[in-house]
This record gives C-alpha cells, structure tokens and sequence, in this order.
C-alpha cells in the first residue's frame, strides 16, 4: 500500500555521503556549510537513511541542459 | 552612520508614548485669530518646526536639524485599536471573564505548555480552536458565554454590549503563562495595549500645513481627523464632568471610537468613510502607506531619476544603429560633469565665452554655480584645474535607451548621442525588434550615466552591436524587418541588375573606395553590390528561406541541388563574395539569421555595425527605386486556377456528403482511440484543409514564376518568398477561399441547438452547415460565411487578450523572483546573501549569449571546419 516516491520517475537518485566525501566535497568547493541549499530530514527521498543534521546528500538527476548532474543539499 | 541590523515590529505601550511625547495635546483648535500656533495646540512648535528661520521648543533647533516631535492625547475613555479587535476577540473566546484563565484544564494546559517549549507554533491555533467550545468555566465554574465582535470594533458578551474599560479589566486578569500559551511574550506585547487610553500624536513635519496661494491655511487630512479625536474627547469630559446620562456618555464614546478607527484606517470595512467638507475621503494612517499610490509602492520602490528624458520615436535608417537621434532641445537639459584640467582649460573658457553649452560650474568643494550672463564674467575669472564643469550633452556622449516594458536587459542599450532637428527620439529601425518598438506614437526614455565607470560600463555591456545576439536563445535579435529583409532580398535576386551609373551611387552609399569590375557585360548585379558589405574572409553555406517556402508549397519537390539550384535558393558565400542564392530572412531575420549571426559572432563589433549601415542605405534608395506593390490586380486569380478552385470545392462538397452518409450510417472508418463523432469531425477538418492545401500550392507555383523570371513583379510574393511578412495561407485567403472555420481547433460546435446559426438546417453536419467557408477576401464573404469568419475571429482574440495578460504577470513574478540572483567568482549560483543556488550556472556553466542557439558549440559545423 505504501507508496515508494523512490521510485517515480520524476524523483531523481539520493545517497547519503559519507564523512571523508563528505570533507572532500566541502573542501572542493571551497564554500561554507551554512550556504549550501538544505533538505529536511524528514524528506520521503532521505528519510530510510536516518540522516543527522548536518550530513550531506548527493543527487544525481537529469538536467535538461547538460544530461546528468550532480547536486549536494545538507540535511536541516 | 550606523548600519540597521535588524528591525521588529512592536506594539507601543502607553508608558512609551507617554515618555517620548513632547507635549499634551488638549485644544482641538489649531492657530488663533492672528495666525500663530495654539499654546497645547495641534500645530504647537513643540512639536516640531516646519518654517525656516523658527526654532523647535524642545530641541531648540532649526527646521533642517529638528526631527520633529511626538506629542500625546489622553483619552477619558479608552477606545479599542480597530486594527487589533480580531486579537482581542480571540482572547476573550478562550478566557473566563470571571477568573481570567484559559478554559481548558490544568493538564490539557501543562501539555500545551511542553509542546509549546518545544517550538510547536501552532500551539495558540489549538488552543483558542478548543478553548472557544467550553460551556463553563474549568478553573472557577463560571459559566460561559458568547463573544461577538460586531466589526471593526463592537463587543457583544452574550446579547450585552461590553465597553473598552471592562474588556481591558478583563484581558489585564489573565495571567502570564496564559498568555505565554496564546503566544504573547510579555516582555515585547501585552494585549490590554491594543486598548487605547492614550493616542501618540505625529509631528507636524508628518502633517505639514499648507499655505495656498490665496493666503488660506489648509491643514493635512491627519491633522483634520486629530481635531475631531480631541474635541469628540473634549465633549465626553465635559459631559462625564456634568454628569450626564449614561445613553449620551455611551454614544460619544462610541464617536470617539468612530474617529479613532478612521484615523488609522479610513476603509474600514463596516464603517463609512470619514469624509472632508468638499466630500473627498481623507487619506489616513493606513491609505497612506497601502496600495500603488501609497509610499511603499509609490515613493520608496519607485524613485524619480535625474539626467533622464523621455520622447516619442520615429525611424531613422541613416544613423548608426548605435546611435540615437536627440533633439536640440533634450540635448540642452540634459547635463554631463566633466573636469577642468591644465589640457581642456582654455577650450573650456573659450566655450564659456562664446556658447551656452556649458551650464554649470562646480568648485572642488562641490558648490555649483549657474552661468548666466550676470556671473559669466565672474566664473571665467574664478576657474581654475580643479573645478567641474556640467555641460549639456554632445555628439558622441553615451546615454542608456529604454522602452517600457523592461522585460529584458536588451529593452535598456547603451547608444551614442547624435543631436538633430525635431521633437523626436530617432532610432535606427533595426533595433526595433530588442525593444519591442513600433512608430505607432511609442515614448522611450534616455538615461545619461554621469561617471566614467558608468560610461564604459555601458558601452562594454550595453552597446547595441555587443548585443547582436540574444543572451536568451543565443541567436540574432537586433535585426532588419519587412523592408529591409524584402529590400535585401530584391537586390540579391538573381534578375537584379544595376547600370554603371546606379552602381556607382551605391558605391559611394557604402563607402567603397575600390571599384569592383562589372559582372553582368557593362553592368553590375545586385549580389555583387551586395557582397561589397561582406568581410573578405567570409564563408557560408546554407539553403534560404526561399527554399524552405518552395518546398513547402510543392513548388520545388526535387531533392536540393545545392548551388545548382534552379530557384537560385541555395546560398553559397566564397571568399566574402555571393556566388549563388538569394539572401532573406533565414540570412538576416530573428533567431534563425545565418548571416548575422556569423557577422556577429566571428567578427569584431564594428563589422555588424557597418554591414547594417551599408544594408540600410543601400536598400532605402533601391526600395524607393524599384518599388514594391500590392496591387489589387495581383489577387486577381488566372481561369486556370479559378476552374480548379471551383471543381476541388464541389469535389470537397461531394466528399463531405459521403462522410456525413457513413457517418450517419456509422459505417465511418473510427480513428483509434477516437469516438465516432471525433473521427468524423477529423474526417471534415481533414477535408477542408486538403482542399485548401492543393489550390494553395497552384496559387503559390503561378506567383512564383513572376519573382523568380527575369523581369519580377515585386508585390506580396517578395514577402511571402523572402520571409519577410506575411505567408501563403494570407494569400491564399486573399485570392482563394478561406476553408474551414475553426474554433479550438476544431469545426465551431456551440451557437444555437443542434446548429450554428439559425440559417441552417437543424442537425445538418455537412460541410457548408459545419463552417466551411468557400469565398475569399477579395470576392468578400457572404452572410454566412461571415458569421463563421466572426466565430474563428473571435477566438483570436480573446486568446491573445488572455494570453497577453496572463503570461505578463507571469513573467513578473518570475523575474522578481530571480533578480537579484548572480554567477559568483566560483560560478556558482548565489542570492544576494551568498545562499547557493546551483553548483554551475544552468547546470552546464553556458553563457546564452555567448551560445550557438543554447549550445556551447556547433558540432556539425566545427568538423566541416576542419576537414
Ligand atoms: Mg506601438
Ligand atoms: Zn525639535
Ligand atoms: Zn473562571
Ligand atoms: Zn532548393
């Protein structure tokens, strides 16, 4: 009955990073943690992760512009 | 200056009011007999000054230095604030009016208290929606009854009126944890606040009077409605004083109340407006503020600017299209700051001397001096290195161009000031299509940028030719129209010819120094004078909208010849020469222009800017020589066509009726997923629109032969051919019939039950009956036929109306939404506070502007290149 948005095809893929990317990513792109755009923790698509606040999720979807890209939302 | 780091919104409490208040307020009067302010009076000086030369009774200052000061109104009776009675009423809903605690139970209470504590803001929501139910009071048993607002501010506990004083009593027995539940934090609000005893009194600067020409004062709206307040205040004292019976006290409190609520808000719902002696509504606290001509909309997001003009535009086709036309008369207005150097300080005096083109002077401390014939003399000795001179604008000056509505950044360009005679802005026609412009009677404003940051900032930025391509759909924007495609098109022609003595005009026109040979025996073709304004290095190739157009009317149906092309529609450059090919709108025309682009693109600015000048001056003349007509003769249909027209309509006539009998027998072929109604309602418009097709291609392939020969008719065909307006379906509505009406993209349905018009049979489908309209513009329609055109015409209209209206809102809150949003040195997408929006602009880092048609580059193209 329960209804999986996962697998909408309009939902694009979440994981969550661990700690070492999680360094690296910030330290790639040289920017504060508190400027990166947020996702709730309650969020259908992260929710099964448990996150914590302050984790990063990475997100790969279909960009009509550039075919695939990756986006980074911090847990809130 | 201090910087603001936050501002909160507070109630004002009456210890506040009473502490920054400079005076009582106690005489509704405001001057006396000889004109001076009443001592305790609305106008008193201590509450600010607003003559010069007067000083402020309370801060001794002058009226640039005095802010101004509040002063105060003690009310005998307190009257509610009208803005806060929807707060109170909730209140008194969930509170006891005997003990003061909220109506629920102590535990609910202390669950509510630990939801409360853990940021649940809905908890005050909650708690009224379950306060408000109780019948009786939980904490002393008092029973409870119902709370009315009758608005704006009218109290009922059960059918008794309750006044001000017992609701404050009330509001001020409920205790702190009680209100903590309903969210006031003690600290900042108490609710017995929003019940007024004593009224802050603007400063008169808020209020200023005003004297008129004729010797009258005449007082601010606000002040007018102060006057009320006190004297209403003024009467209950006395009446209280002599006391008088209770009725009489009761309704000057309520006209207290009355003032009060008008004073801060004069369209209060449920209360007429209070009105001036002339009848007009006065404009108080509220109106003030609110709306389009409030000072928020009005004042502060939409400032007036200096060194700015604004005029109707007319066309000019021989200035640059990086210039603009200014008339003497703006160009006299409008000033520029310039500095006096050792280099410029005698062409300066001398011009101070001799001209009055320079205004002002200003010494290094900023002071300015207006030169006139009295202080002339005085300024030529005065001036030195140093000083600033503010002339009226020049030749050459860079100004900022704009036309409403400033959708996007090509609606504001930077253009270089040419003075002419007239009252009008003149622009070069090309630009017409960034700015949306027409000649109709079309204002555009001028903005003069008065630094030199600004200056080159503009011309780096904003120059027209920086701005060939659009930074939307990386694609020509600023582009010939009508004329001047039809223009090109005529001259590039494979007919056209020009005798040595008309070449040689154009020549000159162009500025060609070097005569190319004839081409053409002694004379010389149009494509070679054409090619006179290409760089030399220029290489294209590519099939012209002539082809498109040719292919699509079926009068071309063989597979492209390239170069060889019969029609001459495949346009070949070589060496910046037009070998073959006509040049039209997909060379020069929005979005599509090959050539254009390519110009723009792989050449410096300049290149386009003179490819226009030359295109301009050429095509003006040769348009006035050849001349291109829409006779009427030229919708004048062969018999060829005619009996063809005729036959394919009463062969479409024959076919609509067997549709109607198979659809009637329901024996009609249903298309899947289609009803049979649909599939035979698809079936007619099918119909019509190949019936219409087949005469549309006769027609098209007759009027063709006329361009394309060797001695062309130039008229319609030229514009339909060349792409420059207009298409074959116009022609053909002219010169063959219409086809069938259609209203949503189908047959017209509603009108009259079970028929379009009343002309008609009831329950007839056929094809005349259903909106197919046989006749033509040029024959004219017939009755019916008419009422159908009206039907598809209608629609038209509307939909654009809708649209227009619908899609400009829509485009507001969107740009709104993102103006202030900018590429940051790290190409991320950041707001104004540096908040990420994304991680490459777009997604794939492409500068539109810089694009080929969105695309960061042309693949196909690219490895053309390189083989
Ligand atoms: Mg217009
Ligand atoms: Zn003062
Ligand atoms: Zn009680
Ligand atoms: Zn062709």
């Amino acid at each position: 009955m329960a209804f999986d948005v996962k697998e909408h095809f309009l939902v694009p893929r979440h994981s969550l990073l661990d700690s070492d990317s999680v360094e690296q990513i910030i330290s790639e792109l040289g920017i504060d943690k508190s400027k990166l755009p947020k996702i709730p923790k309650g969020d259908p698509a992260i929710k099964e992760f448990k996150p914590k606040k302050g984790d990063i999720v990475k997100i790969n979807r279909y960009s009509p512009t550039a075919g695939k890209t990756t986006y980074y939302r911090i847990v809130d | 200056m201090k910087k603001i780091h936050s501002i909160d919104f507070r109630v004002l409490d009456p210890k506040t009011i009473r502490k920054m208040s400079a005076i009582e307020i106690k005489t509704p009067d405001t001057y006396d007999k000889d004109g001076y302010p009443m001592d305790g009076g609305l106008m008193d000086p201590h509450l600010g000054v607003i003559n010069p030369g007067l000083r402020c009774k309370t801060c001794g200052q002058k009226m640039k230095d005095c802010p101004g000061h509040f002063g105060s109104i003690e009310f005998v009776r307190p009257v509610l604030h009208p803005e806060f009675s929807k707060k109170l009423e909730l209140i008194m809903q969930s509170t006891c009016q005997e003990c003061g605690r909220l109506n629920l139970p102590d535990d609910k209470l202390k669950m509510y208290e630990s939801k409360l504590e853990k940021g649940d803001l809905e908890v005050p929501t909650k708690i009224v929606r379950k306060a408000k139910t109780a019948k009786e009071c939980e904490h002393c048993k008092a029973p409870k009854e119902k709370i009315l607002l009758d608005k704006p501010t009218n109290f009922f506990l059960g059918k008794e009126r309750i006044y001000p004083t017992e609701i404050r009593e009330w509001i001020e027995k409920i205790p702190e944890m009680d209100l903590k539940l309903l969210g006031y934090d003690l600290e900042i609000t108490k609710p017995e606040w929003f019940i007024t005893s004593v009224l802050p009194v603007p400063p008169i600067t808020v209020r200023p009077s005003i004297t008129l020409e004729s010797g009258v004062k005449s007082e601010d709206d606000l002040t007018h409605k102060l006057v009320d307040i006190i004297r209403v205040n003024l009467r209950l004292n006395d009446n209280i004083d002599a006391g008088a019976p209770q009725l009489i006290i009761e309704d000057l409190w309520d006209l207290l109340q009355y003032h009060v609520t008008t004073y801060y808000n004069n369209n209060t719902a449920g209360v007429p407006p209070a009105k001036h002696r002339s009848g007009r509504a006065l404009r108080t606290l509220v109106q003030r503020l609110k709306g389009k001509k409030g000072r928020f909309r009005h004042n502060l997001t939409g400032k007036r600017v200096n060194f700015a003009a604004r005029s109707t535009v007319s066309p000019d086709s021989f200035i640059s299209i990086n210039e603009i036309g200014i008339p003497q008369d703006i160009a006299n207005d409008l000033t520029l700051p310039e500095p006096i150097t050792e280099a410029t300080i005698d062409a300066i005096k001398k011009k101070i001397k001799e001209t009055d083109e320079i205004q002002y002077v200003a010494r290094p401390n900023g002071q300015r001096r207006k030169i006139t014939d009295e202080t002339r003399d005085l300024i030529l000795e005065e001036i030195e290195p140093g000083f600033k001179i503010e002339r009226s604008l020049q030749n050459g000056d860079i100004v900022l161009f704009n036309r409403q509505p400033s959708l996007h950044r090509l609606s504001m360009m930077a253009h270089k000031v040419r003075i002419m005679d007239g009252k009008t802005l003149r622009i070069n026609p090309v630009v017409c299509k960034p700015y949306n412009a027409d000649f109709d009677g079309d204002e555009m404003n001028i903005h003069v940028p008065q630094t030199e940051e600004g200056k080159s900032e503009a011309q780096e930025l904003m120059y027209v030719q920086n701005n060939v391509i659009s930074p939307r759909y990386g694609a020509p924007v600023v582009v010939l129209e009508e004329d001047g495609v039809s223009g090109v098109y005529i001259l590039t022609l494979d007919s056209t010819e020009f005798s040595k003595d008309e070449a040689m005009k154009y020549f000159y026109e162009m500025g060609i120094k070097e005569l190319p040979k004839p081409d053409k025996g002694k004379n010389y073709s149009g494509k070679l004078i054409f090619s006179q304004m290409l760089p030399d290095d220029l290489n294209l190739e590519y099939t012209s909208n002539t082809c498109k157009v040719l292919k699509k009317t079926g009068v071309c149906t063989s597979a492209c010849k390239g170069d060889k092309c019969p029609y001459g529609a495949y346009v070949k450059i070589k060496d910046g020469v037009l070998e073959t090919g006509v040049i039209d709108s997909s060379s020069l025309g929005e979005a599509k222009g090959i050539l254009i682009d390519t110009l723009a693109r792989q050449y410096s600015s300049d290149v386009i800017e003179k490819f226009y000048n030359m295109v301009n001056r050429v095509v003006s003349d040769l348009l006035t020589k050849k001349g291109m007509t829409a006779g009427l003769d030229e919708y004048e249909m062969s018999d060829k066509i005619k009996k063809a027209s005729e036959s394919s309509i009463e062969n479409a006539l024959k076919e609509g009726t067997k549709l109607v009998k198979k659809y009637e027998n329901k024996t009609l072929d249903i298309i899947p997923g289609k009803t049979l109604q649909e599939s035979f309602e698809i079936g007619m418009m099918r119909l019509s629109a190949e019936t219409k097709e087949e005469i549309e291609k006769m027609i098209m392939s007759e009027k063709v032969q006329k361009v394309l020969g060797k001695n062309p008719e130039l008229n319609t065909t030229v514009m339909i051919l060349s792409g420059s307006r207009g298409s074959s379906t116009n022609l053909m509505n002219i010169a063959g019939f219409w086809g069938q009406a259609s209203v949503r993209e189908g047959r017209p349905k509603r009108g009259f039950k079970n028929r379009l018009i009343t002309l008609n049979e009831k329950d007839d489908v056929g094809l005349i009956t259903g909106g197919f309209i046989n006749q033509n513009f040029m024959d004219g329609m017939k009755g019916k036929e008419y009422f159908y055109h009206s039907m598809g015409g209608r629609q038209g209209e509307v939909d654009t109306g809708v649209s227009t209206k619908v899609s400009g809102y829509l485009y507001r809150r969107l740009a709104n939404s993102l103006k202030d949003l900018f590429v940051e040195t790290d190409r991320t997408v950041r707001t104004a506070s540096k908040n990420l929006v994304q991680y490459s602009y777009g997604e794939d880092g492409i500068f539109p502007m810089k694009s080929i048609k969105g695309k960061s580059m042309n693949v196909k193209k690219s490895i053309e290149k390189d083989l």
